[in-house]
């Protein structure tokens, strides 16, 4: 009975310490797939379990790479929804083998997890009323700027406010289709949040002409797949997937059809073209973290 | 358990470095100062909501009660009309719906707003169990009381209501902390009371067991208060013999 207890907790603390996510994947012929219900283009749901996307698209991809590397005839892939208070400890227990949603790499997350190479790089922006007259944020004194609990928006404008001195009212949203209730029925002057959640809001709300994204680019994040740490060798192999589609343009084509062609389920376009941050990340992939941006 | 990280608590809310001592000042806060101020909150919510379920609940409870048909109406419509929607549902009516058809209402905080709805939801609840406590007395009483002459609003504030009062107050326990629980559908019209700092903070440090463990502690330690003000009030107002307050 100790002896087996001994056993278990040496088993234990092997498995914490080194996963093997290969040898797992190789084993069970499946894979687990961490992606989100509402992550704008990068990752949603259709319903019935259906999930698509810019970076469920491209895991798809990188599962089919890893089916090949591993010499199976089949690969199972099971999609696991995850919110952002569990992405990171299914990533941390193994629960979910590879994370494509909307995850900015960090280094607070580093820490805990790794990161593919940087795939997007989503750009924090403005989306005020058309007719508004605002231009910029410096003109957000005094007004009432909505973005959604749980994102890094909020800590952003914390920051903001304490370097500027400017004085935002800010208005939560627990979603960001109610953040964009909020900037709709006028509890907000203005949305703060990222470039492609505030194109598909604007594209989705009954009026898309009502409102326009303005401003400078307020901070810039890097999004990439998450994995568990210190696995090198899937690391790896997910990483030389990315980068093969880079360099084959598949990555850009994927980018036309998620964000620029319509897209399911109401052929809504996003219309965000490529940013120049995002085209530098995939002509020079790294896996450097959202601290390294801000630096620049 | 080994990669806990309590520290997180005294990280500054902008840069993320750990502050000696765990509170701000110059007017940077701590995770530590948002706990206890979000904590402040979600009490604030609870309370002022209590006070608003308690007074329109004990009062459409005892409408219900009286012989008058119209005033029976009033209470029975009341009762349905909150309890028969769910409570994130009415809070959304009155944030985003109502002020719509009154302008005004758009001055009018959030936090009062959240308070009205989740007073409005819980009175109904109240209303029903000041019925039942009031109809679980024997009608005898009520009709010995007005046969002494009272007239019916002294037969319910000397007769009905210090028995039926004493019979309702554990299921008002509950109801009371059922209330410092539902008040954390506030997040959802930005109020910063605990389930909001628990979604935004753990999104900000990575360090989300130990948030929401500080969390649930706090929603069970302000349960346990209410609950221990409910037991001495229990205590206070028993009456030996009678079996509402007889151990």
């Amino acid at each position: 009975m100790k002896k087996s207890l001994l056993v278990a907790a040496a088993l234990l603390a092997l498995g914490t310490a080194q996963a093997d996510t290969l040898k797992k994947i190789k084993d069970t012929g499946t894979i687990t797939l961490g992606v989100r219900e509402s992550s704008g283009a990068l990752s949603y749901t259709l319903g019935d379990g259906k999930f698509v996307g810019f970076h469920t698209e491209m895991a798809e991809h990188i599962t089919s790479d890893l089916r090949k590397k591993l010499g199976l005839s089949a690969l199972t892939i099971k999609y696991q929804p995850v919110t952002s208070q569990n992405r990171i400890p299914l990533i941390e227990n193994g629960t979910v083998d590879l994370e494509c949603g909307s995850t900015t790499n960090n280094a607070a997350r580093q820490k805990q997890v790794a990161f593919a190479v940087t795939t997007y790089v989503e750009e924090v922006r403005i989306a005020v009323k058309a007719n508004s007259g605002i231009t910029g944020i410096a003109q957000l004194n005094g007004k009432n700027v909505a973005t959604t609990t749980g994102t890094t928006s909020v800590q952003l404008l914390r920051k903001h406010e304490k370097a500027t001195g400017v004085d935002f009212k800010e208005v939560f949203g627990k979603d960001h289709a109610d953040s964009f209730l909020l900037l709709e029925s006028g509890r907000a002057d203005a949305f703060v949040m990222d470039g492609q959640i505030l194109a598909g809001s604007i594209a989705k709300s009954k009026s898309p002409a009502d409102y326009k994204i303005v401003g400078e680019v307020l901070n810039v994040e890097p999004i990439a797949c998450m994995l568990a740490k210190d696995d090198a060798p899937f690391k790896a192999a997910v990483d030389d997937s990315i980068k093969a589609m880079m360099k084959s343009g598949e990555l850009a084509k994927l980018y036309d059809k998620w964000f620029l062609q319509p897209i399911p389920p109401t052929s809504a376009r996003v219309g965000l073209p490529l940013s120049e941050a995002t085209r530098m990340a995939w002509s020079n992939p790294n896996d450097k973290p959202a601290e390294d941006y801000a630096k620049k | 358990m080994a990669n806990w990280d309590w520290q997180v608590f005294c990280k500054n809310t902008v840069d993320g470095e750990v502050v000696p001592r765990c509170f701000g000042d110059n007017g940077d806060i701590t995770y530590l100062d948002w706990l206890l101020s979000a904590w402040g909150w979600t009490a604030s919510v609870s309370a002022l909501a209590l006070l608003v379920a308690l007074a329109f609940g004990v009062l459409m409870g005892i409408l219900r009660t009286t012989p008058s048909k119209a005033l029976v109406f009033i209470g029975d419509a009341w009762t349905e009309l909150f309890r028969n929607i769910p409570v994130l549902v009415q809070v959304f009516l009155w944030y985003f719906v109502i002020p719509e058809l009154v302008p005004p209402l758009k001055q009018v905080p959030s936090f009062l707003l959240v308070v009205l709805a989740l007073g409005f939801f819980t009175s109904a609840r109240v209303s029903e169990q000041i019925k039942a406590g009031i109809q679980s007395l024997p009608k005898g009483q009520r009709y010995a009381g007005l046969a002494m002459g009272l007239t019916l609003p002294q037969t319910y504030r000397y007769v009905l209501l210090p028995m039926a009062f004493r019979i309702v107050v554990p299921p008002l326990t509950s109801e009371s902390m059922g209330i410092v629980k539902n008040s954390s559908v506030a997040f959802s019209v930005s109020v910063a009371e605990l389930t909001m700092f628990a979604r935004q903070a753990q999104e900000e440090t990575s360090r989300g067991i130990e948030i929401y463990l500080a969390v649930t502690g706090l929603y069970y330690l302000t349960s346990i208060l209410v609950y221990q003000v409910a037991k001495l009030i229990e205590q206070r107002v028993r009456i030996p013999g009678q079996t509402s307050g007889g151990k």
